[in-house]
């Protein structure tokens, strides 16, 4: 009983995914919530390779689509680095509870 | 499938490894601290990536998220919070609601999996040895035109990054 | 040569004024005295014409059964389903039409001429001609029609032109009031004048007078005779309003706001009178219903009695003068409901030249006043105004029927036709009218050209462009019935209905109206000359006090009028106002505030936080994913719009 099979890393990558989520809802600093979105990110690769290891051994799709997410992934983290601090020049702060002008 | 005692011990070590430096992340005060234990959670992502025989991912893993991504979050940390960094990672007003959605996600993820018949879906087959060349030929054949698109987006984020992060007075200078 | 010229291009008549007023619009307005000499001379070609064609007309037997048409066709209408609709405009040339012809175009020539001296200095001068000329080509028009629907053109044309030209003087209130008022009331019954052509085109398939006579005559392959009553009682309400009969003759006293000249010509002498000749001109469609024609003989009948009943106490000279003329339309229209084309139409002919003779004259008095309109503050003018004074009795002895003036000769061919009709009732209510008639007229005649000079008044004769159409028309007021007098009736051979008619010549009746005039002119001057203080005739008036005033306040018409204006509509839509504001607006605002109570709830989850909208999304997933799970995917994609 000691296999190592599909649901472990399924059910790794529910717990890694959930506690990115509780990250992004609940950080104040937007830096964090950031971080917390590659976690989860992380969550779906693990979800992706896994998947390709066992469902579809041949065909590397998921190894393909998580090469495509952590591309994304380091894109995202730039653009959304560079945006924060563009906020940040103007508000002095980093502080989510802060930017509230969506509702004006 | 059979599995070798050490790929299970793997499998366990690497596990908790990822969910507490995860869970440090969240949960540490200090913003640097995250970023560190996020380091940490990338870097055994690598290790469990090699026990899933995917070592070319395995290795980006750690070029890309371990190496790169954190030390531009770190470069951003550093351009941002000036003065002390001993509260700079706080929880915001709604800690509890988050965590009932969260809950309400795993208990559902629970569920899920409960009721997936995973042991079907498994293939009979082994991975091959050696998948960078797979890997390889396939992003240059089937899937060049998402590569070449990745490619693209990497460069319109890099400027838009720029763009974004350029300092007003310089721009106001470049404009005399 | 030159008649039959005339005779074939009859169009001629209303097309002259027509370019004339095309011309003064567009080139001449600048200069008004070449503005006067293109409408008068316009109009003065016109009436060579149209004598011309009178002339071929009067000269032909033929045309007394057959008349002369030519028409075009203007347009044709084919609707699927439908019988085509084919619209002609042409002429129609025989007795009625070429009597009309010739006396619109000759006293319009005059009443222009006229013009040019009592518009004098007036900043509108050319306007007012171009009016006048659009005027003049639409009423010939509407005479030489062939066509029902070109008539009816004409007819609104006529319309426009009063309304334009009573509120010329558009600086006065009461002017644009009285405008209003015409156009309203005179719309008002065009409304049934249209219903009736509708239901005439549909039922027959036609709208030109010939073809609508020959087959109204066997109506019945056509439709039903309810239908046919309904139709001629329809038509008959345009007629009601434009002729000013009872109850829509509100708006002809009124309409003397407008200047003199124009009370003559249009609201004495032509337009007025269209109504009279429409009924005239499809008598063919009333003969057919004797219910209908019982309708028309008691609505002149009682018109004529009723405003000649106001007439005796009004003051303003135009005033009286207007009274005068509903209460001959009134008698043109009974003429017409006894079935004598040739009556009615001989009374429309005398009438227009005296009474237009008569409007002129007061025009004159006016002129020389500076519109001073009260006859009570007039007198002793025919010492200053000698051809006004003298024009104007001739004219009162004409319409008061005294012989050998024109008014006696008609007014004597309307009694005895009731009375050989048999309608004994409207032949006393004709004759007393008859008396009234002389008396009010006299007794503004006494009151405003004999008796005491006022000081304070300084009258001085008109110009010769006044006085020389005053002349000719009081000519035309002498002799103009000479024409169809009771023993060599020349008149009767030419226009008539059915067949002509030849009565004997009824002394009794001839007597009896003479005896009449003769008393009611005696009272008058017993009243309101002999009696110099008019003692007698103050106490008349005290005496019958409460008849007196109903009397020069009209029957309180307009006042009733104002009531149910006032009560019933203004009240009615006092109630859709409050509909309005308290459902409709309170569904509008209901549902505004429904959406405004609905957002103040739902703003609540537009935090402006990211994170809370990441979390609210988060829980649409899960919702979506349980959704997913436990309906299968059908069910979700149903609710995401389609999603598949």
């Amino acid at each position: 009983m000691l296999a190592i099979s599909l649901t472990h890393y399924v059910v790794l990558s529910a717990l890694l995914f959930s506690i990115g989520l509780f990250g992004v809802l609940t950080k104040r600093n937007a830096v964090a919530v950031l971080i917390c979105i590659e976690l989860m990110l992380n969550a779906v690769n693990i979800n992706l390779v896994a998947f390709s290891k066992y469902v579809t051994p041949t065909d590397f799709i998921g190894q393909i689509f998580s090469i495509f997410v952590i591309t994304v992934a380091a894109a995202e983290v730039g653009v959304g680095l560079a945006i924060i601090i563009a906020i940040y020049r103007n508000r002095l702060s980093v502080n989510l509870d802060d930017f509230d002008w969506l509702k004006w | 499938m059979e599995t070798s005692i050490y790929t299970v011990v793997a499998f366990y070590g690497l596990a908790l490894t990822i969910l507490g430096a995860a869970t440090l992340v969240v949960f540490a005060r200090n913003i640097v601290h995250s970023v560190l234990f996020l380091a940490l959670t990338f870097i055994a992502m690598a290790g469990l990536f090699l026990t899933l025989d995917a070592d070319f991912i395995a290795a980006v893993q750690v070029l890309v998220y371990a190496g790169a991504v954190c030390i531009m979050v770190v470069f951003g940390i550093m351009l941002i919070q000036r003065a002390d960094m001993k509260a700079t990672n706080l929880f915001n007003r709604q800690l509890f609601t988050g965590g009932g959605v969260v809950a309400l996600v795993v208990a559902l993820c629970a569920v899920f999996a409960g009721r997936t018949a995973w042991a079907e879906m498994v293939a009979a087959e082994a991975v091959p040895e050696g998948t960078v060349q797979f890997i390889g030929a396939l992003l240059m054949s089937k899937y060049v035109i998402p590569f070449e698109v990745a490619a693209l987006l990497l460069l319109v984020a890099l400027i838009g990054a720029i763009v974004l992060a350029r300092d007003e007075e310089v721009k106001a200078d470049a404009g005399d | 040569m030159l008649v039959e010229f005339a005779l074939y291009h009859a169009w001629l008549v209303p097309l002259l004024p027509a370019l004339a007023f095309g011309v003064i619009v567009f080139l001449t307005r600048p200069w008004p005295k070449l503005s006067a000499i293109v409408a008068v001379g316009s109009m003065a070609v016109a009436c060579f014409f149209a004598t011309l064609a009178a002339y071929g007309v009067f000269t032909n037997h033929e045309f007394v059964e057959k008349p002369l048409v030519y028409a075009t066709r203007w347009f044709s209408l084919g609707l699927p389903g439908m019988p085509e609709v084919q619209i002609d405009v042409g002429v129609q040339l025989d007795p009625t039409s070429a009597m009309m012809l010739f006396m619109v175009s000759f006293i319009a020539t005059f009443i222009f001429l006229y013009s040019i001296g009592y518009m004098e200095g007036d900043p509108g001068f050319s306007v007012f001609f171009s009016y006048l000329s659009l005027f003049g080509a639409s009423m010939l028009l509407l005479v030489i029609s062939s066509n029902l629907l070109q008539m009816f053109v004409a007819w609104g044309l006529v319309g426009l032109c009063s309304y334009l030209l009573i509120g010329f003087y558009s600086h006065k209130i009461s002017a644009r009031e009285a405008a209003k008022k015409a156009f309203v009331t005179c719309r008002v019954a065009d409304f049934g004048l249209l219903l009736g052509l509708l239901a005439l085109q549909i039922v027959f398939g036609t709208l030109n007078l010939t073809e609508l006579s020959e087959k109204i005559a066997h109506f019945e392959e056509y439709t039903t005779f309810g239908m046919l009553t309904l139709i001629a009682v329809l038509v008959f309400i345009g007629p009601i309003g434009k002729s000013g009969q009872f109850p829509l003759h509100v708006w002809l006293p009124d309409a003397m706001e407008g200047p003199t000249p124009v009370s003559a010509l249009i609201h004495a002498a032509t337009m007025v009178v269209a109504g009279v000749y429409l009924v005239g001109r499809t008598l063919f469609l009333f003969h057919e219903v004797p219910s209908a024609m019982q309708l028309v003989a008691v609505t002149g009948g009682f018109t004529a009695l009723f405003a000649a009943t106001i007439a005796i106490t009004q003051r303003e000279i135009k005033r009286i003068l207007a009274y005068s003329t509903v209460s001959q339309l009134g008698y043109m229209m009974l003429a017409l409901g006894v079935g004598s084309l040739t009556a009615s139409m001989f009374h429309l002919w005398t009438h227009a030249f005296f009474k237009a003779l008569m409007f002129l004259g007061a025009g004159s008095v006016l002129h020389a006043l500076h519109h001073k309109a009260d006859v009570w503050e007039m007198g002793g003018l025919y010492k200053k105004m000698p051809i006004t004074t003298w024009t104007f009795v001739i004219g009162g002895l004409a319409i008061a029927g005294i012989p050998p003036f024109a008014g006696f000769w008609s007014k004597d061919e309307i009694l005895v036709a009731t009375l050989s009709e048999g309608h004994y009732v409207l032949f006393a209510v004709g004759a007393f009218t008859a008396f009234l008639t002389a008396f009010y007229m006299w007794r503004m005649i006494f009151l405003a050209f004999f008796g005491e000079e006022k000081p304070e008044n300084h009258p001085h004769e008109s110009p010769w462009t006044m006085t020389v159409p005053l002349v000719v028309l009081a000519v035309g007021a002498l002799g103009a019935g000479w024409v169809g007098t009771p023993w060599h009736n020349v008149w009767a051979e030419w226009i008539f209905f059915g067949h002509p008619h030849h009565g004997p010549v009824n002394y009794g009746a001839m007597l009896l109206s003479i005896v009449l005039a003769a008393a009611g002119i005696y009272l008058a001057y017993m009243l309101y000359l002999k009696d110099a203080k008019k003692k007698r005739a103050r106490r008349l008036a005290e005496w019958f006090g409460p008849v007196y005033r109903m009397l020069y306040n009209k029957y309180y018409i307009d006042e009733l009028y104002l009531w149910f204006n006032h009560a019933l509509v203004d009240g009615t839509a006092r109630l859709m106002y409050l509909f309005d504001i308290y459902v409709v607006d309170g569904i509008v605002n209901g549902i505004g505030g429904f959406a405004k109570l609905s957002g103040d709830g739902l703003r609540v989850f537009q935090s402006g936080r990211l994170q809370n909208y990441a979390l609210i999304f988060f829980l649409g997933v899960l919702a979506v994913a349980v959704l997913m799970a436990f309906t299968g995917p059908s069910a979700a994609s149903l609710v995401l719009g389609g999603v598949k």
